[in-house]
C-alpha cells in the first residue's frame, strides 16, 4: 500500500505528470460530452476526425512553442512571433502569385520566407543580447512594426494563391494518411531535440537562464547563446507562418497569427516550464500547446460563440494553472485534512 | 560660555544598546552598543560581514532588531521604516545616490514634500529653498538643471542637502566617498566638518583608512557582529585599528613565529603571467604583477582596497583601460572571461552564489560546465564522460553530495565552493585565482581547501590567493602583494611575511 503511495508520489513529482493529466482530463471530458469525438474516418486514403483536426491545428502552435521554450529558458520572451508569422506568410503568397503556376519557384519562396524569419529573429536577438534591450521591449518593436511590414509586402491586400503544392503544407500530401503539418512538427521536434540533447546548447541555455553572470564567468558565450534562441524562435515563427497561410491559401497580414504569441507563451507555461528561465522541457511545451488547441476546439464544439470564447478560455486556463500550482495543492490538502496540515507544521518546525 | 557650548556638543544624541539581529543561520549583530554625540564624526569600521550595514539598517528602520533599545536625545524610539527614521531626524545618504537624474536639482531636493498653495506647486519657492540649502554647503549651481548633468560628487551634495533639509539630527553617510576622486572627497570632508561644528552627529561608514583619520573624531569597530570597542581617533594608531578590524592583537602577533611553508625552488624562466601597468579606471589603479608557476601569490589589503578588482581586471570581467598582459612570454589581450579561460586562467569568484554556482543545475553539470564552455557547443561531452569526470572530482575533493544529479543549490556552502573548484580543475588551468575561497565555510572544509591549494601549487600551478584571513594567507602564500585604496603599494616575501609587517604595510606605516 505504502509502496504504491510512494510510486504515485514519485510519479506526481515528474515534470510531465501534471501537464499530461491535464491533457487527459480535457480529452476525457471531450469523449464524454462531444459526440463522436474519437471517431476517425478514412476518405480517399486520408484520415479525418476531430482528433486529427486538433493535431493539425495545434501543429503551428507547437512549433511556435518550441522556439518560445528556448527563449523563455534564457530568461527572455518573444512577443513578436505573431508578426513574423504574418510576414512569412505574406512573402510566400506574394511571391507565388494568384495562379496555379508559381511566379517564383516554390522552394525559393519557402527558403526566402524562412530566411527573412531567421533574420527577424536575429534582429530580436541582436537587440536583446548585444544592445541589452529588455526582451519584452525589444520584441515589442517587431510585434508592432511586423504587421506593417507584412502589409507593405502584400500592398495592403489579402493576396490568395491557387498553387497546389503550397496547400499541401497544412493539408494532405497525396498518398499520406495524416496531414503534412504533423510531419513538419515531428521533423522540427527531432532537429531541435538533437540540437538540445546532442550538443551543449541545451545545457548552455539552462545555465544562462539560471544565472547569466555565473555563466559568463564560466566562459559561456552568453550573448551568443541568447542571440541563437531568438534566431531559432524567428525560424519557428516562419515555419508556423507557412502553415497558417497554407491553411487559408492566403496571406492575411492583419489576422494571420494574431495574438498567437500569447498562446505560445501560455503553452510553455501550461506545460510546466518556469517562465523565469532555467530548466526547460520541449515535450512539456508541446503538451501545453496540445492542451490549448484541445480547449479551443472543445469550446467551439460545445457551441461557445467566438466572441465569448476568450473569456471561457481564460477561466479554464486559470483552473489549469491552479491545478498545477504547488501552493494550491497545499491549500487544498490543508482544507481537506487538518491532520496533514498539522504534519506540515511539524515538518516546518523540524526544519 | 564657550565651555558650555562645548559641553552641549558632547551630549549623546543617539544611543543604541544591546542590539541583536539574527538572520536564518547567521548572527549578524550580537548585543552591539553604539553611541553618537552631537558635533562629532563617528566612523563605523569593520571588515565585510562585521555587521556595519545591519546596524545601519536597524537604525534606519530597514531591519527590525530582535532585541535592544535605541534612544534619540535620551528618549526611547522604535524606528518603523526608513520614512519614519527621516521623520525622527535620522537621515541617510547612500553610496549609490538614489535620486532621480532626469529631474532638476531643485525637484530632487524637494521631492515628496512640495509646498502646495491652492493646489499648485510653488516652484519659485522650491528653487529658492534649494539654492539656499545648497549654498549652505558652499555649492552654487543652477538648481533648475537636471541632476544628471552634474558630477556624482555634486549629486552626493544634493543628497546631503536634502537629508539636512529634513531637519536631520543624525546624518548617516554610507560609503559616500567610494565614487569620488580625491578633491571631491576633500570637499565632502570640509562640508562634514562644518556640519559637525553646527552640532550635527555624523555616522561615517567607509573602507578607506586615511579618510577615517582625516575627518573622524571617534571610531567604533565591529567584528563578526560583535562590538570590538569605541575609540578616540587620536589615541588609536592605524596599525591598531587594522589589528582590531582583522581580530589580532599586534603584540601577540609580533612574537609569534609562523610555520610557513618554504618557497619552492622557482627557476627564473617559469613566469606564467607578467602584468605591466594594468588598470581599470574607478576600480584599480595601474599595477605591475608577476606570478610564477608553482607559486601562491597572496593579495593583502582591506575590503575595497582593490584585491577583488585586481582579479576582475586580470580575468577580463572589467576590461582594462591601460597596461599589458604577457602570458608565457606572449602578449595577450584578455577582454572577457572567455579569453582568460582560453589562456589557462581560472577564477573562483568572491560571491559564490551570484557569480559562482548555477544553482538549478546539477553537481555534474556545474562541474563540467567550464570545460564544456572551453570545448564549445558542438563537442558535447557524452553523458558517460560527464559522469566519469564528476565522480572523479567528487571523490578527489571529497564533495559531500547525494550524487552527481543533486542540484548544486542544495549543497552546503563549503561543498558548493568545492564544486566550483572542481569546475576549474577540470579545465587544467595554469593560473588559478581564488577570491575568498573559504569565506563562510566550516573549519574542516577550510583546511581541506587550503591543503589542496598548496598541493596544486607544488605540482606547478600558479595560484593567486585573496583572503581576508591573515592566518590563511600566511599558511598558503609564498609572496604577497599589498593593496590600499585601490593602489598596489608593495610586495612582501620571505621573512617579511608576518602578520605585523603586513598590517603595517596595509596601514601605511612600514
Amino acid at each position: 500500500m505504502s509502496e504504491l503511495k510512494d510510486k504515485l508520489k514519485r510519479l506526481m513529482k515528474m515534470r510531465l505528470f501534471w501537464p499530461i493529466v491535464t491533457l487527459l482530463a480535457v480529452l476525457i471530458f471531450d469523449t464524454i460530452f462531444i459526440k463522436g469525438f474519437l471517431a476517425i474516418e478514412i476518405k480517399n486514403g486520408n484520415l479525418y476526425g476531430r482528433l486529427i483536426d486538433i493535431i493539425n491545428r495545434a501543429s503551428s502552435l507547437m512549433i511556435l512553442a518550441v522556439g518560445m521554450t528556448l527563449v523563455i529558458a534564457t530568461g527572455g520572451i518573444d512577443i513578436s512571433v505573431g508578426s513574423t508569422v504574418a510576414i512569412s506568410g505574406a512573402i510566400v503568397v506574394q511571391l507565388l502569385g494568384a495562379g496555379e503556376t508559381a511566379n517564383t519557384p516554390f522552394y525559393v519562396c519557402i527558403i526566402l520566407a524562412l530566411l527573412v524569419s531567421v533574420i527577424l529573429g536575429a534582429w530580436n536577438g541582436f537587440l536583446v543580447a548585444k544592445i541589452g534591450v529588455q526582451p519584452v521591449v525589444a520584441t515589442l518593436i517587431l510585434m508592432v512594426a511586423g504587421r506593417g511590414i507584412a502589409q507593405l509586402i502584400t500592398n495592403g491586400q489579402i493576396p490568395t494563391t491557387q498553387h497546389k503544392p503550397f496547400s499541401y503544407i497544412a493539408g494532405f500530401l497525396p498518398g499520406l494518411p495524416l496531414p503534412f503539418s504533423i510531419f513538419i512538427v515531428v521533423a522540427v521536434l527531432i532537429i531541435i531535440g538533437l540540437i538540445v540533447k546532442k550538443t551543449a546548447f541545451g545545457l548552455f541555455v539552462e545555465s544562462v537562464g539560471v544565472n547569466a553572470t555565473a555563466s559568463r564567468f564560466t566562459g559561456i558565450a552568453v550573448q551568443r547563446v541568447i542571440f541563437l534562441t531568438y534566431a531559432i524562435s524567428g525560424l519557428c515563427a516562419g515555419i508556423a507562418g507557412l502553415m497558417i497561410s497554407s491553411m487559408i491559401k492566403a496571406a492575411d497580414s492583419n489576422n494571420a497569427g494574431y495574438l498567437i504569441e500569447m498562446d505560445a507563451i501560455l503553452a510553455v507555461a501550461i506545460g510546466g516550464n518556469s517562465t523565469s528561465g532555467g530548466r526547460f522541457s520541449i515535450a512539456a511545451s508541446v503538451i501545453g500547446a496540445s492542451i490549448i488547441q484541445c480547449l479551443t476546439t472543445t469550446l467551439y464544439a460545445l457551441g461557445v460563440s467566438p466572441e465569448v470564447l476568450p473569456v471561457v478560455k481564460a477561466l479554464v486556463v486559470v483552473a489549469i494553472c491552479l491545478m498545477q500550482s504547488e501552493a494550491f495543492h497545499h491549500m487544498i490538502s490543508g482544507i481537506f485534512s487538518r491532520k496533514r496540515r498539522l504534519q506540515h507544521e511539524k515538518v516546518a518546525v523540524e526544519i | 560660555m564657550g565651555e558650555k557650548s562645548y559641553m552641549a556638543k558632547n551630549d549623546i544624541i543617539l544611543e543604541m544598546r544591546g542590539i541583536c539581529k539574527t538572520f536564518p543561520g547567521v548572527r549578524a549583530l550580537a548585543s552591539v552598543d553604539f553611541k553618537l554625540r552631537a558635533g562629532e564624526v563617528h566612523a563605523l569600521m569593520g571588515e565585510n560581514g562585521a555587521g556595519k550595514s545591519t546596524l545601519i539598517k536597524v537604525l534606519t528602520g530597514v531591519e527590525k532588531p530582535d532585541d535592544g533599545e535605541i534612544f534619540l536625545n535620551g528618549r526611547p524610539i522604535v524606528v518603523k521604516s526608513p520614512l519614519h527614521a527621516q521623520e525622527l531626524g535620522i537621515s541617510t545618504v547612500y553610496q549609490e545616490v538614489n535620486l532621480c537624474p532626469n529631474l532638476s536639482v531643485a525637484e530632487n531636493f524637494i521631492i515628496g514634500r512640495e509646498p502646495i498653495r491652492f493646489g499648485k506647486i510653488n516652484w519659485k519657492e522650491i528653487n529658492k529653498r534649494a539654492e539656499q540649502a545648497l549654498s549652505r554647503l558652499d555649492l552654487n549651481i543652477d538648481v533648475t538643471q537636471p541632476l544628471g548633468n552634474y558630477s556624482v560628487a555634486i549629486q552626493q551634495m544634493v543628497a546631503i542637502a536634502r537629508a539636512l533639509d529634513l531637519s536631520a539630527k543624525v546624518l548617516i553617510l554610507d560609503e559616500p566617498t567610494s565614487s569620488l576622486d580625491k578633491n571631491e572627497a576633500e570637499k565632502l570632508f570640509t562640508v562634514m566638518r562644518r556640519l559637525k561644528s553646527e552640532g550635527l552627529g555624523i555616522i561615517f561608514v567607509t573602507h578607506f583608512l586615511d579618510q577615517v583619520y582625516a575627518v573622524s573624531d571617534r571610531i567604533t569597530v565591529l567584528r563578526n557582529g560583535e562590538l570590538v570597542g569605541e575609540y578616540e581617533v587620536a589615541s588609536l594608531p592605524k596599525v591598531q585599528l587594522v589589528a582590531k578590524m582583522i581580530g589580532k592583537d599586534l603584540d601577540v602577533l609580533s612574537s609569534f613565529k609562523k610555520g610557513r611553508r618554504a618557497a619552492p625552488d622557482i627557476d627564473q624562466d617559469s613566469t606564467f603571467i607578467s602584468i605591466k601597468g594594468l588598470g581599470h579606471a574607478g576600480t584599480i589603479n595601474p599595477f605591475d604583477l608577476e606570478i610564477k608557476k608553482g607559486e601562491v601569490l597572496g593579495l593583502a589589503g582591506l575590503l575595497g582596497s582593490g584585491r577583488t578588482e585586481t582579479a576582475r581586471v586580470i580575468f577580463g570581467i572589467d576590461k582594462a583601460d591601460s597596461g599589458e598582459i604577457w602570458i608565457q612570454g606572449k602578449k595577450m589581450s584578455l577582454s572577457s572571461p572567455r579569453d582568460a579561460i582560453k589562456n589557462g586562467i581560472a577564477l573562483c569568484p568572491e560571491d559564490r552564489k551570484k557569480e559562482g554556482i548555477i544553482g538549478d543545475l546539477t553537481v555534474r553539470e556545474n562541474i563540467i560546465l567550464a570545460l564544456q564552455a572551453k570545448k564549445g557547443i558542438a563537442k558535447y561531452l557524452s553523458r558517460k564522460e560527464q559522469e566519469r569526470i564528476a565522480d572523479r572530482y567528487i571523490e578527489l575533493l571529497n564533495i559531500k553530495t547525494a550524487g552527481t544529479e543533486q542540484l548544486v543549490k542544495n549543497l552546503s556552502g563549503g561543498n558548493q565552493q568545492k564544486v566550483i573548484l572542481a569546475r576549474w580543475l577540470v579545465t587544467e588551468p595554469d593560473l588559478l585565482i581564488l577570491d575568498e575561497p573559504t569565506r563562510g565555510i566550516d573549519i574542516g572544509t577550510k583546511t581541506e581547501i587550503q591543503k589542496l591549494i598548496i598541493e596544486l601549487a607544488e605540482k606547478g600551478l600558479a595560484v593567486m590567493f585573496i583572503s581576508s584571513e591573515m592566518d590563511e594567507s600566511l599558511r598558503c602564500c609564498t609572496r604577497m602583494a599589498v593593496f590600499r585604496d585601490r593602489v598596489k603599494i608593495g610586495e612582501l616575501s620571505g621573512d617579511e611575511l608576518t602578520d605585523s609587517t603586513i598590517m603595517k604595510t596595509i596601514a601605511g606605516e612600514a
